[in-house]
């Protein structure tokens, strides 16, 4: 379970990094929650995210709004993840705990930190067996998001 | 010192672009915009809901504490130390007795009062302050505070007008039609970093010709277009807006397909939940943007409330502080379908994405462009309220009330 998750979240990393973002809303089910917040939010368990989907057919439209509605200057993600610590909770889930940072490259070359965080992971598995995010909390260090949050972390 | 300014007096149909380029005019406005005849929003009541809760936020480069006391009164002061100038208090917010500065201990109470000095009688009959030092004669500045419908308001001069009459009847009244008689609940907060001199994110708001056009996906889904019902209310200093617009049966519209404009599409969502809210205010309407000069933001997109503030940090750096509410009378369901509504604004809002860089856009496009000038005809020349969101109006608005608090 340890090596599957490893390479779950380094399949993750690759597909956003090297912009396959139609493939993005494939590593999670059908239900699956996936928020963006702060540590600040986290911390005093404040709900809202930057984004907040209960739904894969949210994170569609994730995608497709930023393919043929939203405006921003073309830039590319670098997710560099650490470790996984991987956890069996008491009702049986498997837990992730995953930190990240991830660069951003404008399309002039400029190269920033972007955000740097944690993934808090639930994972289970589809009717076919295949390893799932049920849960995806991307916990951001900063409170601060420079710009705008276009490509998801 | 005098400003190198060309600009013919009264005009606010044009903008040269020097008035976000250069440092003398931001100092220029935090001494007549940040600390003078404004109010400017602090913070939430419900954010300081406690005796002894308080929280820290910016007039511009003054940092400020805001601060309930035991007897449950609101107070706002300078976060500065009367002693040499150390930040008072060093966290966002929380709960305390009193605040002491960390440097030499100097001590205040929760209204900004200076109640103890650190060895103020010295050590052993030697040192310590003179006989003639008075603790109520070292205080931070303090402000005035008043509150609006659970909205923490504060100036720093005395030249300010009350409240309410700075608001004007028709901005109270769609901030009551948002936040009266319900109990607030910050649902998340958010700091969204924008690469442009304040004014161009206060114009942005105002700015009720981009909105259908700039952000696609408010117009496919038939959130907003200027072809629908809607209209522009302008304050008589120009500096306050409300911009709604709401749904109207049957309303099709070809304008758009014959502008040939990009906000025409057949793009649709695999999960239209998000756009089935509930009816919360009794109206049709589904959008309703107001500001009060200079940095406060109302904002109601469906069943997502927001309040945002604006902060300059510098020329071309200013910081967005988004604070998402609910409220206490929310059943969970509301509750989910704000969280879910949430998606439409901020930093990675389906909407409102394209105003963190579109500031941008502006700042570095008229980069070389000082003494060159923005066009705002849209509607005419004049800051009046119209029925029409086709219009600059509430932009010219702005630069009407600008131009009157700093006299350039």
């Amino acid at each position: 379970m340890q090596l599957e998750i490893h390479a779950f979240q380094a399949a993750y990393a690759r597909c956003l990094d090297d912009e396959k973002l139609e493939a993005w809303p494939d590593f999670f089910l059908a239900d699956a929650v996936y928020r963006v917040t702060t540590v600040d939010n986290h911390r005093r368990g404040l709900q809202a995210g930057l984004i907040w989907a209960n739904s894969q057919a949210m994170l569609r439209d994730r995608i497709s709004a930023l393919r043929e509605a939203n405006i921003y200057e073309r830039h590319a993600y670098r997710h560099i993840l650490g470790l996984p610590l991987v956890e069996q909770d008491g009702a049986g889930a498997t837990r992730a705990e995953t930190p990240f940072m991830v660069a951003r490259i404008m399309r002039d070359g400029t190269t920033d930190l972007f955000a740097t965080g944690r993934y808090l992971d639930v994972f289970a598995r589809d009717e076919a067996g295949a390893l799932k995010l049920r849960e995806r909390v991307v916990v951001c260090d900063s409170s601060r998001i420079d710009t705008l949050l276009a490509i998801p972390l | 010192m005098p400003l190198d300014t060309a600009w013919p007096e009264g005009t606010v149909h044009q903008v040269p672009y020097w008035v976000f380029q250069r440092a003398e005019v931001l100092a220029r406005e935090q001494e007549t915009i940040f600390r003078g005849a404004c109010w400017h929003y602090l913070c939430l009541e419900a954010e300081v809901p406690n005796a002894g809760d308080y929280r820290t936020t910016q007039l511009g480069e003054l940092p400020v504490v805001v601060a309930r006391d035991a007897e449950g009164v609101v107070h706002a002061f300078e976060n500065r130390c009367a002693h040499r100038g150390a930040l008072i208090a060093l966290e966002d917010g929380g709960n305390t007795k009193d605040f002491t500065c960390v440097y030499h201990a100097w001590r205040y109470d929760m209204a900004g009062n200076l109640k103890g000095v650190a060895f103020r009688n010295g050590i052993a009959g030697k040192g310590g302050m003179p006989k003639d030092f008075k603790l109520e004669d070292n205080c931070p500045r303090k402000l005035r505070v008043a509150m609006f419908c659970g909205l923490v308001f504060g100036t720093l001069s005395d030249a300010t007008p009350e409240l309410e009459t700075y608001l004007g009847p028709e901005i109270t009244t769609r901030i009551r039609r948002v936040l009266n008689g319900r109990t607030p609940e910050v649902l998340g907060r958010f700091t969204q970093a924008l690469p442009n001199n304040w004014k161009l994110y206060t114009e942005n708001v105002r700015d009720s010709y981009h909105a259908s056009l700039l952000h696609l996906f408010f117009t496919t889904f038939e959130v907003n277009r200027l072809t629908q019902k809607g209209g522009l209310i302008v304050s008589e200093s120009g500096g306050n807006h409300v911009s709604w617009s709401a749904i109207e049966e049957g309303a099709a519209s070809t304008e758009y397909a014959q502008q040939q404009i990009r906000s025409d599409s057949d793009y649709r969502l695999a999960d239209p939940s998000l756009l089935h809210g509930f009816q919360e205010f009794g109206d049709s309407c589904t959008l309703q943007i107001l500001s009060v000069f200079p940095t406060f933001v109302l904002q109601q997109i469906q069943n997502c409330i927001a309040v945002r503030q604006v902060v300059p940090r510098a020329v071309d750096r200013t910081d967005l502080h988004w604070t998402y509410l609910g409220f206490a009378e929310d059943t969970p369901e509301q509750r989910i379908m704000r969280l879910k509504q949430c998606n439409l604004v901020g930093a990675a809002g389906f909407v409102s994405m394209e105003d963190g860089c579109v500031g941008g856009f502006v700042q570095r496009g008229s980069a070389g462009a000082a003494d060159q000038q923005a066009v705002l005809r849209m509607g005419g020349h004049d800051a009046l309220s119209s029925d029409t969101r086709a219009t600059e109006a509430s932009v010219r608005g702005f630069w009407k009330a600008w131009r009157a608090a700093t006299g350039l």
